[in-house]
């Protein structure tokens, strides 16, 4: 297996002029694609005698770089599996890059996965503490928002009830306010605005071009959809099968992006 | 809305340290208040507890083992809670890097908060065993003295010593599930040789061979079990090779935890 010997650098401090929101310099990621994992000591004994013990390599990225200025909105464009996920992963800091390095500068709001850590058990005001610790707030500024958590998500009599009453929009409704409560320095979006119903989704949409038109914020987004990403980004940068295919205008990239098919 | 500096750098955390140190305060929190939602007596179980252990152990081994030790039960119960902490935070530590899968695979945090959340749980369940003491205390009229300002010692070493291991076997879970059987019944073999039940004077009195009472005194837990009964009851200062005996396998265990666990963290994300 390969150890991963790429570079992710997080700094808490915004870009400031002239430095990058977001560097992916030379990025590959490698995943083991071994058949059968070993989960087990016999097994992995008895694969290591017979010389078993070979891995298959899955590039699910080979040297990807782009940069991002500040405030720029940036879509990433490419079929299913090429490879859109897990770059926004590496620039998340989820997953660490096999080789390369990637820089981000400020702060990520990352509506990738949505309530990350939530426990059903808990009450939506605990869960709120709970998701918040993890996204990195502090605890003074989660006491100052609650109410504002709580309002946009509309679900203040709930607060106190445990998550595993709530419906599934329900919870999403939470996570996007708990995410969204501050404008962040950088913003991924991985399709969650299908969150809740058609009024939430608005309200969600409403508030990620409010800080798209904040001119401070960069956006990253990903969609299936090539008609959203021509509405709200600016650039594009399109990837399929772990190779950059291209990087520029959006309209360009776009109309590329769909040439293929035809 | 957070525009200016001054806005962006109160929302969050400055550092990753402080991040972590509230991400544990809400993990630890949070397996606190699953624990005990909807049981009816709640925490007072964790007084109960070893309460209970110590009067079942009291029936059955007071007058086989313990007829020439003074307040038998206080023994008990310092030797149990003081065995449970490391043996609770430990089996609770095993699986925490696989547990926390979901987790690892959807926000950026620091791996080793996981181990630590699980030893650190185990701590607050101890600190209401300590009540449980306490009761016990006041039964046999034993009157605190001063020697209990080594407690925190104690607690701190044991702590690091748990948070070492919890390093080494949650990495190892995550490649060998293996080790969650493995250390089951290491514990229960580590229990029958840490004098928690039976007296050490009892081992040389009757002539144990060398070696035996060689490993039991190498045994870490023997020490951190000794160094407890020494402050509560014994009501004197630990030794010097009591003492020794702690720090040193607390800072080795430490220093190999975290080596083991900087070695394979990276690849955690790969298995779970």
């Amino acid at each position: 297996m390969a150890t991963p010997t790429g570079i992710y650098r997080q700094y808490n401090e915004p870009a400031s002029a002239g430095e990058y929101a977001i560097e992916v310099d030379d990025v590959t990621m490698i995943f083991n694609m071994a058949s059968e994992q070993l989960n087990n000591l016999k097994e992995y004994f008895i694969k290591l005698m017979r010389h078993e013990l070979f891995f298959s390599e899955f590039r699910a990225l080979k040297n990807i770089s782009f940069k991002v200025q500040r405030g720029d909105v940036v879509g990433l464009v490419g079929t299913n599996g090429s490879g859109k996920s897990t770059m926004l992963k590496i620039i998340a800091g989820v997953l660490e890059p096999s080789e390369g390095t990637c820089t981000v500068r400020g702060n990520i709001a990352p509506l990738i996965e949505l309530g990350a850590g939530f426990d059903m058990e808990l009450t939506a005001r605990e869960n709120i503490y709970l998701n918040g610790s993890l996204l990195g707030y502090r605890r003074e500024f989660i006491d100052e928002k609650f109410d504002e958590i709580v309002d946009f998500a509309e679900l203040r009599e709930f607060v106190d009830m445990p998550l595993k009453n709530y419906s599934s929009g329900m919870v999403a409704r939470i996570a996007f306010a708990i995410a969204t409560i501050t404008e962040p320095d950088i913003l991924i979006v991985d399709e969650t605005l299908s969150v809740g119903d058609v009024f939430f989704q608005q309200k969600c949409e409403d508030r990620i071009k409010h800080f798209i038109e904040s001119g401070d914020v960069t956006v990253l987004f990903v969609s299936h959809s090539i008609e959203q990403v021509e509405r709200i980004c600016r650039r594009a940068v399109w990837i399929e099968k772990g190779d950059l295919r291209m990087d520029g205008l959006v309209e360009e990239v776009c109309q590329a992006y769909r040439n293929q098919f035809s | 809305m957070a525009n200016t500096n001054e806005g962006t750098y109160s929302t969050h955390a400055r550092s990753d340290f402080e991040k972590d140190i509230f991400v544990l305060k809400q993990l630890v929190t949070k397996d606190f208040k699953i624990k005990y939602r909807r049981s009816f007596l709640g925490v007072a179980w964790s007084v109960l507890n070893p309460l209970l252990m110590m009067v079942v152990m009291s029936v059955v081994f007071s007058t086989l083992l313990g007829s020439n030790i003074e307040h038998f039960p206080l023994y008990l119960i310092l030797g149990n809670i003081t065995y449970s902490l490391m043996s609770d935070s430990t089996s609770k530590a095993v699986t925490s890097i696989l547990e926390a899968a979901p987790l690892l695979k959807k926000v950026k945090i620091d791996r080793f908060v996981f181990p630590v959340q699980k030893v650190l749980f185990a701590l607050v369940n101890f600190a209401f065993s300590l009540i449980a003491v306490a009761f016990v205390m006041l039964w046999f009229r034993v009157v605190p003295t001063w020697h209990l300002i080594w407690l925190p010692v104690c607690l701190g070493l044991l702590m690091v010593f748990c948070i070492g291991i919890g390093l080494i076997l949650s990495a190892a879970t995550v490649f060998f599930r293996d080790v969650i059987h493995l250390w089951s019944v290491v514990l229960t073999a580590w229990n029958y040789l840490t004098p928690v039940f039976w007296d050490f004077q009892m081992l040389l009195d009757r002539g144990a061979p060398a070696w035996t009472i060689g490993i039991v005194k190498m045994n870490p837990m023997y020490g951190f079990v000794t160094f407890m009964r020494d402050i509560v009851l014994w009501q004197q200062n630990p030794s010097l090779e009591i003492l020794a005996l702690c720090a040193v396998w607390s800072v080795v265990m430490l220093a190999i935890g975290i080596f083991v666990f900087r070695k394979t963290e990276h690849k955690f994300i790969l298995y779970i």
